[in-house]
């Protein structure tokens, strides 16, 4: 049923819409300096502001990485004749590292690890904690947010203590909960422990930044999807999802990484038993530290670096071509 | 299409303030009908519960012949436009307009061309494929216009539609949005703070003070023979002169100056007012002449302030205790100071009660 008249007068402001500023010498002269010397330093002056910051990063960033990638390139060792006078190994360690069932292995379960505890677990609980209780009374969210943020700000080795005592297999609380006897959790099912513990620790970033990206939702545009009759569900989808899209891109990377190089496994299971929860940090610790492997375990460090960096780009990637309005 | 009734109305919100308070309103089948008062009154309120986005505290309400009053905002085939418009930045226009349909599980290729039938009608057809953010004010008015139509409800409900585009715009789509409801030809409620927008769209109106309806009727009704002070210094581009005055010996006593009752033999007894009673003489400064020269029935004041209107003039005098405003032809602007003669016509007078709610005396 269209209306059978036309609109009298078309309201887009056309050209007699909003009045364009003047373009002339006023708006370059600021673009000039935007460009070039904005605050007027001069360029040694400059250079010598920045230096400080140049020389720590550095010295405590470019530096080691290349000296990983140089350690990568021996047969470097703690021990031993590697230690006296290591040899070049070209991408020696490279070979043997991809060869290394141990290391598909760990590859493996550091996935797993990863997809189970962060780009499911954190991502999913957190986001359900913060859609949940968002309309809450205020106490009730303000302890939820306390519980949450205390898993998240306790000492790992704190936190990892308390892990011990909750499922250790004769005086274990969990054991004492659920009424079993006997059960050795972290040695039954390491991997499903680690996964839970890292879900348990890492939860509260991805809820506290959901709980920050759903206040973006303006109310009229979920009023408008119940007017049209939307379901909960219809309502998450068309209007809750699409505004915090990026939110939820930005909150998995970040979460992603931070998993990926997670070391804290290892104060709950060691790896073990029998690497069945060896993550790669965990790994490479074992190879390079305890087994003494220097070389070896700088050249793992460098293909986890390099993982990094690939996932970094993919969502950088993801971030960049999801917006395509943004004109 | 559908009426609609309301019935003792209620909305509290969990603070306690009342945000309706008891309101009683039946808009017609077809009717354009406007919300109008002032920031805070309810307007906003009222609205929203009769979509259902608010839930009523006491009260009833039935649209068409339905009792919609505990159904859930998609149960009661209004649609609404948002005061920001609410389009999704996310879907086309196409997509936004039609998304009311998707929800009715329409299939795609029916919703895309009712999309474009009802956006054909708004002059949106060769914007189909943009995103909200691509849009002019006026487009995304228009597109959430006819997100609105497109799903064919029974009832439209406007929250400030046109507050948000700029004053020459809004005088377009004041016009546009007219003609267009008589069109349609379906029940329309339009909340407006602003009096001219009321007075120029609507069939009929009320006028909304604290969560309460102070005055419905026509515009003209409601300008002509505002129903109470509220409404009186509510309606009209300057506000009314609203005059303490007591009677006495069957005149008007202004304290300084005394002026007939207003009508044919200027006699307090063709009123229900009694000697003694304390009133509120009210006439609208277009309706004051400013003479130079005494006259009967007309007061005598010292000029305190001349604003110019373009046309006309608005003179502020101090006439005994009273401030009265009149508007005179350009021409005849007086100086500061002047001493000029008030002269209200008579048969545009309100008198109103000074107490209680300030009701008009009926004549
Ligand atoms: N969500 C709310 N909670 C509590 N009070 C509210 C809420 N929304 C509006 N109010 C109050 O209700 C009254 C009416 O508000 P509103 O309907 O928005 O007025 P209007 O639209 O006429 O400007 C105001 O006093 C306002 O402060
Ligand atoms: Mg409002």
């Amino acid at each position: 049923m269209a209306p059978s008249t036309s609109p009298a007068a078309d309201l887009a402001p056309a050209p007699g819409g909003a009045p364009a500023p003047a373009p002339g010498p006023v708006a370059t002269t600021p673009r000039a300096r935007r460009d070039g010397d904005v605050v007027g330093l001069g360029r040694a002056r400059a250079v010598a502001f920045v230096a400080p910051a140049l020389v720590l990063v550095g010295v405590f960033l470019v530096f080691p990485a290349a000296w990983t990638l140089y350690l990568g390139l021996l047969d470097y060792s703690l021990t031993g004749s590697g230690a006296q006078a290591p040899v070049f190994v070209g991408l020696g360690n490279y070979t043997s590292a991809l060869s290394d069932p141990a290391f598909a292995k760990s590859l493996y379960l550091t996935l797993l690890f990863v997809g189970g505890s962060a780009v499911l677990g954190q991502n999913v609980l957190g986001f359900s904690l913060a859609w949940y209780f968002r309309a809450a009374q205020r106490p009730v969210r303000a302890t939820l947010s306390v519980l949450v943020l205390l898993a998240w700000i306790l000492p790992g080795s704190v936190v990892a203590f308390l892990w011990q005592a909750l499922l250790d297999r004769r005086n274990g609380t969990l054991n004492a909960l659920i009424g079993t006897t006997d059960m050795a959790w972290a040695l039954d099912h390491p991997m499903a422990v680690i996964i839970v513990f890292n879900i348990w620790r890492g939860t509260a970033f991805s809820m506290l930044l959901y709980t920050a990206a759903l206040s973006t939702v303006p109310r009229s545009h979920l009023e408008v999807a119940r007017m049209a009759g939307a379901t909960r569900w219809q309502q998450l989808r068309d209007v809750v999802l699409p505004t915090v899209k990026r939110h939820i891109l930005t909150n998995t990377l970040l979460i992603t990484l931070w998993t990926f190089n997670d070391f804290s496994p290892y104060l709950l299971t060691g790896g073990g038993p029998n690497r069945e929860s060896e993550v790669l940090p965990v790994y490479i610790y074992k190879e390079a530290i305890i087994g003494g492997h220097l070389g070896y375990g700088s050249a793992i460090s460098l293909l986890l670096l390099l993982a990094n960096l690939v996932i970094a780009v993919v969502y950088v990637r993801l971030l960049r071509t999801r917006e395509p309005e943004a004109a | 299409m559908a009426s609609v009734t309301l019935t003792g109305l209620v909305k509290e919100y969990p603070n306690g303030v009342r945000g309706v308070d008891g309101v009683d309103l039946q808009i017609a089948d077809g009717e354009f009908f406007a919300l109008l008062g002032p920031s805070g009154c309810g307007k906003t309120t009222l609205l929203r519960t009769l979509a259902g986005l608010e839930a009523a505290t006491e009260g009833r309400i039935d649209i068409g012949d339905r009792d919609v009053t505990g159904f859930e905002p998609g149960e009661r085939d209004v649609a609404m436009v948002f005061q920001d418009y609410a389009l999704f930045p996310h879907m086309t226009v196409t997509d936004n307009i039609a998304y009311p349909l998707r929800i009715q599980k329409v299939g795609r290729d029916e919703r895309s061309a009712r999309a474009l039938e009802t956006a054909q009608g708004l002059s949106l057809a060769a914007l189909m494929e943009r995103r909200p953010a691509q849009l002019s004010g006026g487009q995304q008015q228009r597109v959430a216009l006819a997100r609105a139509i497109a799903c064919h409800p029974q009832v439209f409900l406007f929250d400030e539609p046109l507050s948000n585009l700029d004053a020459r715009l809004r005088l377009e789509a004041r016009t546009f949005l007219k003609q267009l409801q008589k069109s349609l030809g379906v029940t329309t409620v339009f909340v407006t703070h602003d009096q001219a927008e009321a007075l120029a769209m609507a069939d009929r109106m009320a006028v909304m003070d604290g969560g309460r309806i102070r005055q419905v009727g026509t515009p003209r009704e409601v300008f002509q023979r505002p129903a109470n002070t509220f409404v009186a210094n509510f309606i009209g581009a300057t506000p009314m002169n609203l005059l303490d005055a007591q009677v006495v010996g069957g005149a008007l006593d202004f304290g300084g100056f005394t002026l007939p009752v207003p009508g044919e033999g200027g006699r307090a007894s063709a009123w229900p007012v009694a000697e003694g009673d304390k009133v509120v003489y009210g006439v609208r400064p277009e309706y004051v002449q400013c003479l130079p020269a005494p006259a009967e029935g007309a007061a005598r004041g010292e000029v305190t302030a001349v604003e110019n209107l373009g046309v006309s003039v608005l003179v502020t005098a101090q006439a005994g205790e009273q401030s009265v405003r009149a508007v005179v032809p350009e021409s005849d602007e007086p100086a500061l100071g002047d001493t000029v003669h008030l002269a209200p016509s008579s048969e545009r007078v309100l008198l109103y009660r000074a107490d209680g709610d300030g009701e008009l005396i009926g004549r």
